[in-house]
């Protein structure tokens, strides 16, 4: 057992070395240019949002509407300090403050909000974020609506894969430990979890904060690597962005979000040449694939090896019928 | 203090919207325990046909009134039919996720057509432009208009869903749906009728704040939307009472705050509010606690 | 000696009386039965000793190794972290989880390691999941589920799923099991079988338990006591032959027509 935990564990660093690798070359040789370099830097930031929230809303049960609530919180910060100590010192203290900063809000907002359930909860998270927006939009260290231009680029393939590759890391061996399977107890029963000696509150809670502190730390990012933010860019629709994105992969399936944060931000770069239909587009598929696949691309199942072979086998099977 | 009556009438006349725009809310939660997030939009397309009315067909008040509350009926129904019932047996997050896709496709959808612009209603003519004064407090045609028609609609409202068989089995439905059922109810007509009668409240809440502010945008219904929801939440979602006394309660909190306070956190307050009455009483004011059965 | 101490338990819902005045008292290593006609308030007293309804008044005091505590205004996980376990009358499983994980998941409050241990998968977390599989497979044996500890939960039959129930509240190491209507649904020959069973886990598991049950076979068969709930009282209390020849207990199953007859 303990060596196929080592084994499996060699395979995942092989697979990430290899990715940052092959990306790192292929940024060096010019392959990657400038714009695509945009388009996966969100897909970064995507799969950072909708894994950290996925863990709040498809793990544990948690409807939240406020994710970009905790994102402008990293960003803000992150910015701030930037802006005084522009160095990657500077950068890297930013975004830590920014992601603990986030996560102190996500324990004062979910102490007491999560005690609601489903709607209710989604309703509040959604009024937190939109206290913080008008927050920044008044403050006057955050300039208002007019926002804060960071004038270094300090985010770049490396930081971004650390971070990105560290947050899907650990986000699912949490969900693999004793205290994720408490916080999954919860979304399948509340009731039956604390019956058998879940604090369910507690557990909610963790939740909460370390989907708060990973937004926190995408927040940092998109602030250190676009230059520029204002408030409204964390507005209502950025966390219907990074929910549909969870829901789209499907809720508890971290692969899932994964495949969907590549695909959705494909789709939205693909779309940018009509930009008055993109969002027309967008909607109409969003109401598409929840009417034709509400329970997302994967359901609650992981992309895994056995899953590849059970496919594998499924597709012999079938041409061995017809043949 | 005569500021402070100015401030109420004011509060009045914006309430009335939110209370209008919050009855759909109330209603469609009720019934099918859905946010509705389409519902703002609805507001914002009754708000453009009754434009439409009265600029290109150059109608007068009423009968634009009358025919952006029937489109706006259809486009509920519409919404309804395609996009909610399919997924009735649905996970919430499902259709709540689809509720927010009808909403961003309705407001660009929209946009498409009308472009993004700001749109000014056209002025007022005859009887609607006198105010009355009464000592330093001013009440405008316009705000006597919203809260009458208001009024008028509520009380049919009631009157439906007290007096009559379908508003009878809209109550039955939203009490248990499966009993309903059983009962011989037909709950997907009486679903649907409940949009009819949210839709057409809220296509009547578009004109209304068309004459009163002056100027529309495809955007317009996120806001009084998300407020209105508020507003329904504060009097205890599924109650019509509630919905009512909440969109007063909501708009003249709005307007206080702009007038004594900075306006730039009026929105800010709502919200606060909202999370205030979740924390402290999540049933809402006229709402019962209600318990899980173990 | 006692384990559990009821004293005057009273729960009103607004103007019900759901439980009223309700004493108990449940020796140490003693199988009680519950019973009373449908809406009695059996489930009810249930809730209010596992915490899930705070009581209205009355006391309920849990006795161990020379402790005392007072479980009336602690929350369900605490009352369960102090030693009682229950079973629930409409299955509550974690129906999406595989069977190996419902039993984990009770495992969880006698866990040492922490956040850290779990982010990084430390030696500490993989010594102690691989303790908790073998535990929880050891548990799974005693009701022959072990071979199907990667099925999901909502797959098992009925009456296994009753059994998983069972087994789920074993794994939270309870020194009082509280099983709600354990034998609903199953037939004479599963009954049976089930009897014996709790017979069984009592004497290996050193425990004390109390069932709410309608199937007076198995009630009279294996408890040593019985008290019987109506409108919320307590109306006998007493051995099964007692409470047999009760006669309040037979007006409360058969309604007043037994009087007039």
């Amino acid at each position: 057992m303990q060596k196929l935990l080592g084994s499996n564990f060699l395979k995942k660093a092989i697979f990430l070395a290899a990715t940052f690798g092959l990306v790192q070359l292929l940024i060096v040789t010019g392959v990657i240019n400038p714009f695509i370099m945009d388009t996966l830097t969100t897909i970064c930031i995507n799969i950072i949002l909708a894994v950290s929230l996925n863990l709040i809303t498809g793990f544990t049960g948690q409807f939240s509407l406020g994710h970009a609530g905790f994102m402008s919180i990293g960003a803000y910060t992150c910015t701030i300090i930037t802006l005084r100590v522009p160095t990657t010192l500077g950068f890297i203290t930013g975004l830590l403050a920014g992601a603990i900063l986030a996560a102190l809000v996500g324990a004062v907002v979910g102490l007491p909000t999560l005690r609601l359930r489903g709607d209710y909860l989604a309703i509040a998270t959604l009024g937190m974020a939109e206290i913080i927006r008008i927050i920044f939009l008044n403050l006057d260290i955050t300039n208002g609506a007019a926002g804060l231009f960071n004038n270094n680029q300090y985010v770049n393939w490396f930081w971004l894969f650390l971070f990105t590759a560290g947050t899907v890391v650990l986000i699912s061996n949490f969900i693999k430990s004793s205290h994720g399977r408490a916080c999954i107890s919860i979304r399948e029963d509340e009731i039956a979890a604390e019956a058998v000696g879940i604090n369910s509150t507690k557990y909610k809670v963790t939740a909460f904060v370390m989907g708060a502190f990973f937004a926190g730390i995408a927040g940092s990012m998109h602030s250190s690597y676009f230059y520029f933010i204002k408030p409204d860019l964390f507005g209502f629709l950025k966390s219907i962005n990074i929910l549909v994105i969870v829901v789209f992969g499907g809720l508890g399936s971290i692969s899932g979000s994964i495949i969907a944060a590549i695909l959705l931000a494909l789709i939205s770069t693909s779309l940018q040449s009509i930009p008055e239909l993109q969002m027309v587009i967008y909607a109409a598929m969003l109401i598409t694939i929840m009417l034709f696949r509400p329970q997302g691309l994967m359901g609650s199942k992981e992309l895994s090896l056995s899953l590849f072979k059970k496919w594998s086998s499924l597709i012999h099977r079938k041409n061995g019928g017809e043949a | 203090m005569e500021q402070f009556f100015q401030q109420i009438i004011n509060g009045i006349s914006l309430g009335s919207i939110y209370a209008l725009i919050a009855l759909g809310y109330t209603m469609v939660y009720g019934i099918i325990k859905l946010i509705n997030f389409a519902h703002g939009d609805v507001y914002m397309v009754g708000a453009y046909i009754g434009y439409f009315c009265m600029t290109s067909f150059h109608m007068g008040f009423l009968p634009s009134l009358f025919i952006a509350m029937t489109f706006c009926v259809i486009l509920g129904v519409a919404i309804e039919k395609i996009a909610y019932k399919p997924l009735r047996n649905a996970t919430r997050i499902a259709v709540l996720i689809t509720a927010i896709g009808v909403s961003l496709f309705i407001e660009y959808g929209t946009m498409f057509f009308v472009k993004a612009d700001v749109r000014s209603y056209p002025p007022l003519t005859g009887l609607l432009v006198k105010s009355f004064k009464l000592g330093d407090i001013v009440i405008t045609m316009q705000q006597l208009l919203i809260v009458g028609i208001t009024v008028i609609l509520m009380v049919l409202l009631q009157f439906i869903v007290k007096r009559t068989r379908i508003g009878k089995a809209m109550r039955a439905v939203s009490l248990d749906k499966e009993a309903a059922e059983l009962m011989g109810i037909n709950v997907n007509t009486t679903i649907s009728f409940t949009f009819v009668l949210g839709s057409a409240l809220a296509g009547a809440a578009g004109v209304l704040v068309g004459i009163y502010y002056n100027s529309i945008n495809p955007l317009m219904g996120i806001m009084p939307g998300l407020k209105a929801f508020v507003a329904a939440v504060f009097g205890g979602i599924g109650i019509i009472p509630g919905a009512m006394i909440g969109g007063y309660f909501i708009g003249t909190l709005e307007v206080m705050v702009s007038g004594y306070g900075n306006s730039m956190f009026r929105d800010a307050v709502v919200f606060a509010v909202l999370i205030l009455i979740l924390i402290v009483k999540p049933s809402g004011l006229l709402g019962k606690e209600t318990r899980e059965k173990v | 000696m006692p384990i559990l101490k009821v004293n005057k338990l009273t729960k009103a819902f607004g103007g019900l009386m759901a439980v009223s005045n309700v004493n108990l008292e449940l020796n140490q290593g003693e199988l009680v039965g519950l019973i009373g006609p449908n809406g009695a308030g059996k489930t009810t007293v249930f809730n209010l000793l596992t915490g899930i309804y705070v009581p209205t008044s009355g006391t309920i005091t849990l006795f161990q190794d020379n402790n005392q505590t007072q479980l009336q205004c602690l929350k369900p996980y605490t009352i369960c972290k102090a030693g009682v376990a229950r079973t629930f009358q409409n299955i509550r499983l974690f129906k999406d989880l595989t069977v190996l994980d419902n039993v984990r998941i009770a495992m969880h409050k006698n866990l040492d390691y922490g956040l850290f241990a779990s982010l990084f998968h430390t030696k500490a977390y993989s010594e102690e999941e691989n303790q908790l599989i073998e535990k929880s497979l050891e548990l799974l044996k005693i009701l022959k589920l072990h071979h199907k500890k990667d099925e999901l939960a909502r797959n098992l039959p009925y009456g296994e799923q009753r059994h998983l129930e069972i087994v789920r509240a074993l794994a939270a190491n309870p020194s009082l099991l509280l099983l709600d209507e354990p034998a609903a649904g199953m037939n004479p020959a599963e009954t049976a079988n089930l009897t014996e069973m709790i017979g069984w886990i009592r004497k290996n598991f050193n425990l004390t338990i109390l069932l709410i049950e309608h199937d007076m076979s198995l009630v009279m068969k294996i408890c040593e006591r019985i008290y019987v709930l109506d409108y919320g009282m307590v109306i006998a209390e007493g051995t099964p032959s007692e409470i047999k020849a009760n006669k309040r207990v037979i007006e409360a199953y058969l309604g007043e027509e037994v009087n007039h007859a």
